[in-house]
C-alpha cells in the first residue's frame, strides 16, 4: 500500500497516477482551468457551488437593490425627457432662455383694436444684437408679445394675442413649437409686407384660411400659413413680422414701439452653457427676468410634476432603503460564511497560504456574487423600465404663458423611462461594490484568522 | 531538529490568565520520531502548535533549524509553514468543496508551484497513500481513514523536513488507527522525517522512538519508550 513512491521532486515529468488507464475521470473539473491562477478560479467556483443558495440569495438582493436604482433612475430620466418635450412643445427650445421685463405700470388702457403690451415692459431692440453676442449664445430674435381686445363672434369682447415674430429666425420663438399644417411659415421676405400666421384653433373660431384677411389693430393682414400648436399650448393667436407689430404695438402709456421688443429668445450653444449665459444676460440687462428651461421645468404643474416629485421622494427613498438593505444582508451573509469556515482558513495558514492570497481568495467570490448580482439588477432594471413605459398613463403638464395673457398651457405627455448606457453601468458598478464591500468585511474578519484557528472547532 | 528552552505560552481566558505551555524544554533531533502524550488540557496542542510556527511564546527559544521561531517575522513564519513543516489534524480538516487531488494541491499552492507540477506531485502524493483511484472524490466521498490519508498525502506533497501530527487516529476506530499508524511509520522510515505526533493513546505513543509526557503545562519526561 504505501511501497509507491512519494511525491517526486518539483519540476518532476513523470506521469501522474490519475492519468493511467482505468482511473476514474476527472469529474471535478480537472485540466479546465489552466494556468497559474487556475486554482483559485477552482476554488472559487467550488465553494460558490457549496453556497449557491446564499450566493443566489446575496445576488439576488444586491440585482434587486440596484435594480430599483436603475428603475428609479430611468424613470426619473424619462421624466426629465417628459418635461423637456413639454417644454419643446410649449416653448420651442430646449436650449432657451426668454428675457423679458416686467413693465412697471401695467396700463389699463383697454382700447379696442389697440394692440397693447400688457405686462412686459418694452426693450431696445438693439439689445437682441448685444445679447446675441455674448459668449456661448448661438442666436438671438426679438419679439413683440402683445394683445388686442376685439369682440368675438358671439359677440363677446374678448383678448386675442398678437406676436410679432423676427421673420428672419421664425425657429427661435413661440412659433418654432407649432408645426405649419396649412400655407407656410414667414420667409425673410416678409418682412416687408402685412402677412401673418394663425394658430389652428383661432382659425376655426374666426372661420379663416389661408389667403384669408385677418385684422390687426385695424389692418388687413394675409394668412399665409396655420400653424397647429402643441395640445393647448398656443402662445398666440396671430404671428405677424415684428416690424409690422412694432408699427402697430403700442406700450401702456400709449407711446409707439419702434425699434422695440418685450421678450428676446434666446438659443444658447448647449445645454451646458445656460446657466452661463443667464449669468451673462444679467450683468448685460440687470432688470430683466430670465427664464430658462430649468425654470420652467420647475414651473411645471399637473400629473408630471406629481411624476417626477414621485419617482424624486419616494422613488429615490424606496431604491435607496433597498440598497443599504441588501449591502447589508451581503455583508452580514459574507461575515457569517466566513465565521463558519474559521477552520477551513485557519488551515490555509496553517499550510503556508497568506493572509493577502486568502483575502484575495473571498475578495474574488464576492466580485463573482457582484458580478451575479449586477447582472441580475440589470436585467431586473431592464424589466422595471419596460414594464413602467409600458404601464404609465400618459401624462399632463401645465406651463404658465409667460406673455402676461395668464393663459395656462397644458400638453399631454408619455412617460417612456430611459434606461441608458451609463444608468447601466453605475447599476452594474453598485452591485459589484456592494459585493467587494460585504468581501472586504468577510476578508477583515478572514484577516484576524490564526493558523492555530485551524484546530477551531467552528466548521 | 528542534530545541526548545525554557518556552512558556499562556493564554488569557475568563480574564484570567492560564499557562497552556510552562518553561518547557525538549530537543528533537533529525529524523526522530518523538510523541507527546498527555491528558486533555496538558499542553500537547499549544505545544505542537509552537513547533508548527502557528504561535508565537511569550517566553523562551523554539529552535528550529538553527533558527528562534519566536523572533521570525509573521511573513517568516508563513514561509516556514509553506516549505518545511507538514501537519496532520485530528479532524483531518480538508476542504470539503476540494477532491482529494486539490485538497493535496492546496499546499502547493503557496510554493507557486507551475499547475502541471501541482497535479503530478499531488497524483503521487495519493498514490503513495493509497489512494489514486480516489483522487477525484470529495471528502464527504470518503472514509475516515481515507480523508486521514489525504490529509497525510497533503502534509507530505511539499516535501517538508518534519511532520506535525495532533491527534491523528483520534477520530478513527482501532483498524484504521493500525493502518494510519503504520502509514506514518512507513513514510517516516522512507522520508527520513522528523515526526512529532500529539496523542492521549499510549498505543500509538508507543510507537514512537521516544515519549515527552506532559501535565499541566510542563513537559516532565522526555523518555524511550523501552525505558518507560
Amino acid at each position: 500500500m504505501t511501497g509507491k513512491s512519494l511525491p517526486a521532486p518539483q519540476g518532476s515529468r513523470a506521469a501522474a497516477p490519475g492519468r493511467r488507464a482505468g482511473h476514474r475521470p476527472a469529474r471535478s473539473g480537472h485540466g479546465r482551468w489552466q494556468g497559474r491562477p487556475r486554482f483559485f478560479f477552482v476554488f472559487l467556483y467550488r465553494e460558490l457551488r457549496r453556497r449557491q443558495r446564499q450566493a443566489l440569495l446575496i445576488g439576488f438582493g444586491l440585482g434587486l437593490g440596484v435594480g430599483l436604482v436603475m428603475v428609479v433612475s430611468a424613470a426619473s430620466a424619462g421624466v426629465a425627457a417628459a418635461q423637456a418635450v413639454a417644454l419643446r412643445s410649449l416653448y420651442g427650445i430646449s436650449t432657451g432662455l426668454t428675457v423679458t421685463e416686467p413693465a412697471r405700470h401695467p396700463g389699463a388702457l383697454q382700447d379696442p383694436d389697440a394692440l397693447l403690451t400688457g405686462g412686459l415692459a418694452p426693450l431696445r431692440s438693439a439689445m437682441t444684437a448685444s445679447v446675441s453676442r455674448l459668449p456661448h449664445v448661438a442666436s438671438a430674435a426679438g419679439g413683440l408679445q402683445l394683445t388686442e381686445l376685439k369682440p368675438s363672434a358671439s359677440g363677446l369682447w374678448t383678448n386675442i394675442t398678437v406676436d410679432g415674430t423676427d421673420v428672419a429666425r421664425p425657429r427661435l420663438g413661440p412659433l418654432a413649437a407649432g408645426t405649419i399644417v396649412s400655407g407656410r411659415e414667414f420667409t425673410p421676405t416678409d418682412g416687408a409686407i402685412d402677412v401673418a400666421v394663425i394658430d389652428a384653433n383661432y382659425a376655426i373660431e374666426s372661420k379663416l384660411r389661408v389667403n384669408s384677411p385677418v385684422v390687426v389693430a385695424r389692418t388687413r393682414f394675409k394668412v399665409i400659413g396655420i400653424v397647429r400648436q402643441a395640445q393647448g399650448a398656443g402662445s398666440a393667436d396671430v404671428y405677424i413680422p415684428l416690424g409690422a407689430a412694432q408699427r402697430l404695438g403700442r406700450s401702456p402709456g400709449g407711446e409707439r414701439l419702434s425699434h422695440q421688443v418685450n421678450v428676446i429668445y434666446v438659443a444658447a450653444d448647449s445645454v451646458t452653457h445656460v446657466a452661463d449665459v443667464q449669468q451673462e444676460i444679467s450683468r448685460l440687462i440687470p432688470s430683466a427676468t430670465i427664464t430658462s428651461s430649468n425654470d420652467l421645468a420647475r414651473a411645471v404643474t399637473g400629473g408630471l410634476q406629481g411624476a417626477a416629485s414621485l419617482i424624486g421622494n419616494l422613488g429615490t427613498w424606496v431604491a435607496a432603503a433597498a440598497l443599504i438593505a441588501a449591502f447589508a444582508l451581503a455583508s452580514l451573509l459574507t461575515i457569517a460564511a466566513v465565521t463558519l469556515r474559521t477552520r477551513e482558513f485557519g488551515t490555509l495558514k496553517a499550510l503556508g497560504w497568506t493572509t493577502s492570497r486568502i483575502i484575495g481568495q473571498i475578495t474574488g467570490e464576492s466580485a463573482a456574487i457582484g458580478v451575479t448580482g449586477a447582472a441580475i439588477g440589470v436585467a431586473a432594471g431592464f424589466a422595471g423600465t419596460a414594464l413602467i413605459t409600458l404601464l404609465a398613463p400618459e401624462l399632463s403638464a401645465s406651463i404658465p404663458q409667460d406673455n402676461g395673457s395668464g393663459k395656462t398651457a397644458t400638453i399631454a405627455v408619455r412617460l417612456a423611462a430611459h434606461g441608458t448606457p451609463a444608468i447601466t453601468a453605475t447599476a452594474a458598478l453598485l452591485a459589484i461594490s456592494g459585493a467587494l464591500l460585504a468581501g472586504a468585511l468577510g476578508a477583515w474578519r478572514a484577516a484576524r484568522l490564526q493558523p492555530s484557528d485551524a484546530f477551531s472547532r467552528i466548521s | 531538529m528542534y530545541a526548545l528552552n525554557g518556552v512558556t505560552k499562556t493564554y488569557t481566558k475568563h480574564g484570567g490568565t492560564v499557562a497552556a505551555v510552562r518553561d518547557a524544554s525538549l530537543s528533537i533531533a533529525d529524523g526522530e520520531w518523538v510523541a507527546i502524550q498527555g491528558r486533555t488540557g496538558s499542553g500537547k496542542t499549544t505545544l505542537l502548535q509552537l513547533l508548527g510556527a502557528m504561535l508565537r511564546p511569550d517566553h523562551g527559544v523554539v529552535g528550529f533549524g538553527g533558527r528562534d521561531l519566536a523572533r521570525l517575522s509573521e511573513t517568516e513564519l508563513t514561509q516556514v509553514r509553506a516549505a518545511e513543516i507538514g501537519f496532520v489534524f485530528q479532524t483531518f480538516n480538508l476542504i470539503p468543496t476540494l477532491s482529494a487531488a486539490e485538497n493535496v494541491e492546496a499546499a502547493l499552492v503557496p510554493q507557486r508551484v507551475p499547475p502541471a507540477d501541482m497535479q503530478t506531485r499531488a497524483a503521487l502524493a495519493l498514490d503513495s497513500v493509497g489512494l489514486a483511484d480516489r483522487a477525484h472524490h470529495l471528502p464527504s466521498e470518503l472514509s475516515g481513514g481515507q480523508q486521514q490519508r489525504v490529509g497525510i498525502a497533503r502534509a507530505l506533497v511539499k516535501q517538508p523536513k518534519v511532520l506535525l501530527a495532533d491527534e491523528p487516529t483520534g477520530n478513527l476506530d482501532v483498524d484504521t488507527r493500525d493502518e494510519i499508524m503504520s502509514l506514518l511509520e512507513t513514510l517516516w522510515r522512507e522520508r527520513g522525517l522528523t515526526l512529532v505526533l500529539v496523542t492521549h493513546d499510549s498505543d500509538v505513543a508507543g510507537r514512537a522512538q521516544r515519549v515527552a509526557a506532559m501535565k499541566d503545562g510542563r513537559v516532565s519526561i522526555a523518555l524511550a519508550p523501552e525505558e518507560q
